[in-house]
């Protein structure tokens, strides 16, 4: 189906899937999609409205079984273990596969909380020093850029943070549990053109460090942002390429039809 | 590029309902004013056919200044409300006023001797009675909070939809009971309990009262409690989740910070309830004028004193006269819970901490 893509560089792979189907109750939503994402890209997932990129991102962390009526098959390997497996722990499968999502939620607790909600939940109490504890938030907020500008509201509410501050936030809380692949699901559509060019810088910084799959929705952000491109119609994976292939050289005709904005 | 569609899911859990709620349960005004935007709905519908602009225009009209005096009725529901508690509390206090003057009033706060009946010198310290409900309303707050909160989070997180269901009507049900139907189950059932667990000679005392107060109020605290729960945006059970939480840490790491003030008017409504039973706590508490020195003796409270005492007096006598200033003793209590529920949820000014 999905040819795999010309070389990108990086050959270690973080996440497999085989013919992973997923059923809403009796809606399929995804249609034996069989991808792999290669470590230390940025890879988009683009395609229309209601194509499955939101279910599809969610299967990677198995967030989606929150809803009860949710059927999975396949098979999907993170990090080199199949997450469905019966030992999986999905602590600590969370730990290793941050998310983001589409309207920033940052939790109703104080910005430096939020940051270290995550180190809390998976060290033992009071297993970290107070100086250890701030300097994980110093660092995580540095990383996002978010340090100097509110350095000083570490202690306020996160929920009262503009937009694109607690989306970045969002992203900073992740980072102290040194995930490996990061998800994020349409980061910018919450906010407005410079707040989506500041989380474009942020995610060019991330490149490397770690894996990033992006759903999104604007094409011009996955061409400018993106090293590969997965595009998805009716549930189904169409084609999966290097950025290039799929904006100036896309091998479906389905693709090219919605690289031009025939559909969507 | 492609364009958004806003996509309807029936199937995902009405979460996102922000309602405050002591709003909910206080502002019953809402109802009214909804009323009036319904009608207002259905004023712009009615017009909006077309075919008949004139008539239209002259419901617009009408519907217009009905709505002057359909704004001072509600104005005046409003101020009734104001009003009758102020004549209520003034009327309690006209009563009692006669004996304010002869009262020495550090006796009556700080003696243990209620003896009003006492021909050679009554005696009007209500130290006991205080001492009293607040024995009985404290036992039923240690277990009652701990009960009604632990049901509300399961009730709100943890059943399935069935259960869920089934146990709300259960605590509906409980909500509807009598309280004489309770003062009976404290002093027929609880009480040989209590003699046989616990080899104490009568059945009803503080354990009884509070055990019984305490299933009273829970049902108060696990409905407001739960709706608190269920106004906490889905959104941030998931964050919670996609940083590995397990449903017990989202609990009290996120939804509690986030329930924080409706679980507190939940445990304050239920607070409310307790001081101010009457009927229960006159049939449980064994209605012993004393001090009481272990959860097995019996007491008597406030309010069971007012209701067993009042019959019995001679309208402007002294002694019912102190019954009223004991009334007014319970309004200050009541408010002082108010208040204090009030500021913790509100903030000293409102409304500055969400
Ligand atoms: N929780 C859900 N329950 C039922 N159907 C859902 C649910 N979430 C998504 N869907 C349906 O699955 C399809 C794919 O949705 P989604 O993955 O959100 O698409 P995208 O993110 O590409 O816009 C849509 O048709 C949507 O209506
Ligand atoms: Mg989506």
């Amino acid at each position: 189906m999905a040819p795999s893509p010309a070389s990108t560089g990086s050959e270690i792979i973080s996440i497999r899937a085989r013919d992973v189907s997923l059923w809403y109750g009796n809606f399929q939503a995804l249609k034996n999609v069989t991808l792999e994402v290669k470590q230390g890209l940025i890879t988009s997932l683009i395609g229309p409205s209601g194509c499955g990129k939101t279910t599809l991102l969610r299967c990677f962390n198995r967030i989606n079984e929150r809803y009860g009526n949710v059927t999975t098959t396949g098979e999907i390997t993170v990090l080199g273990k199949n997450i469905y497996d019966a030992d999986v722990s999905l602590s600590e499968l969370r730990k290793s596969v941050g998310m983001v999502f589409q309207r920033p939620n940052p939790l109703p607790i104080s910005v430096y909380d939020n940051v270290l909600f995550g180190v809390q939940i998976h060290t033992p109490r009071r297993s970290l020093t107070r100086d250890q504890r701030d300097a994980m938030v110093e660092s995580a907020l540095r990383e996002v850029d978010l340090w100097d500008e509110i350095k000083d509201r570490i202690h306020k509410k996160a929920t009262r943070l503009t937009l694109e501050q607690q989306q970045k936030l969002c992203i900073a809380r992740l980072l102290p549990l040194k995930p490996r692949i990061i998800l994020m699901d349409e980061p910018c559509s919450a906010l407005d053109a410079e707040g989506t060019e500041r989380i474009e810088t942020l995610l060019e910084s991330l490149r490397e460090k770690y894996t990033v799959v992006i759903v999104t929705h604007n094409m011009a952000q996955a061409r400018r942002a993106s090293d590969e491109c997965i595009f998805m119609l009716l549930g189904e994976l169409v084609e999966h390429g290097t950025t290039e292939q799929i904006f100036f050289n896309p091998g479906d005709e389905r693709t090219e039809m919605y690289i031009e904005g025939r559909y969507g | 590029m492609p364009k958004r569609r806003p996509r309807v899911n029936p199937r995902r859990r009405p979460r996102n309902r922000q309602s405050d709620v002591k709003a909910a349960w206080t502002n019953k005004l809402n109802l009214a004013s909804g009323a009036m935007t319904m009608q207002r709905q259905a004023n712009t519908a009615r017009s909006g056919i077309g075919w008949c602009a004139q008539l239209g225009r002259a419901t617009h009209w009408l519907l217009d200044i009905s709505e002057l005096p359909m704004e001072w009725l509600i104005r005046l529901c409003g101020w009734s409300a104001i009003f009758f508690v102020f004549a209520i509390f003034f009327f309690v206090l006209k009563e009692g006023a006669g004996v304010l003057g002869k009262l020495d009033l550090k006796e009556f706060l700080t003696s243990p001797n209620w003896r009003p009946d006492s021909a050679v010198r009554p005696q009007y310290g209500i130290l006991a009675l205080l001492v009293g409900t607040f024995s009985v309303t404290t036992l039923a707050m240690l277990i009652a909070v701990p009960l009604g909160l632990g049901s509300a989070v399961y009730v709100s997180e943890f059943a399935g939809r069935r259960t869920k269901e089934t146990l709300k009507v259960v605590i509906e049900l409980l909500a509807a009971i009598p309280s004489v139907v309770w003062g009976f189950v404290g002093y027929m059932v609880l009480g040989p309990i209590i003699i046989r667990l616990t080899g104490a000679p009568i059945g009803i005392n503080v354990l009884n009262g509070g055990i019984i107060l305490a299933l009273m109020s829970v049902p108060i605290i696990v409905s407001v409690g739960e709706d608190a729960l269920r106004a906490v945006p889905d959104s941030y059970r998931e964050a919670a989740a996609a940083l590995g939480a397990n449903r017990w840490e989202t609990v009290y790491r996120v939804l509690f910070p986030a329930a924080k003030k409706g679980l507190l008017a939940a445990v304050l409504l239920g607070v409310g309830r307790a001081v101010g039973e009457t009927m229960a706590v006159l049939m449980a508490t064994g209605h012993a004028v004393q001090i009481p020195h272990s959860l097995l003796d019996p007491v008597r409270t406030l309010t069971a004193t007012i209701a067993a005492e009042l019959g019995e007096t001679v309208a402007g006598d002294d002694h019912y006269a102190v019954l009223f200033v004991i009334g007014v003793v319970l309004f200050a209590v009541a408010f002082a819970v108010n208040l204090t529920a009030d500021v913790v949820v509100n903030g000293w000014r409102g409304g500055r901490n969400d």
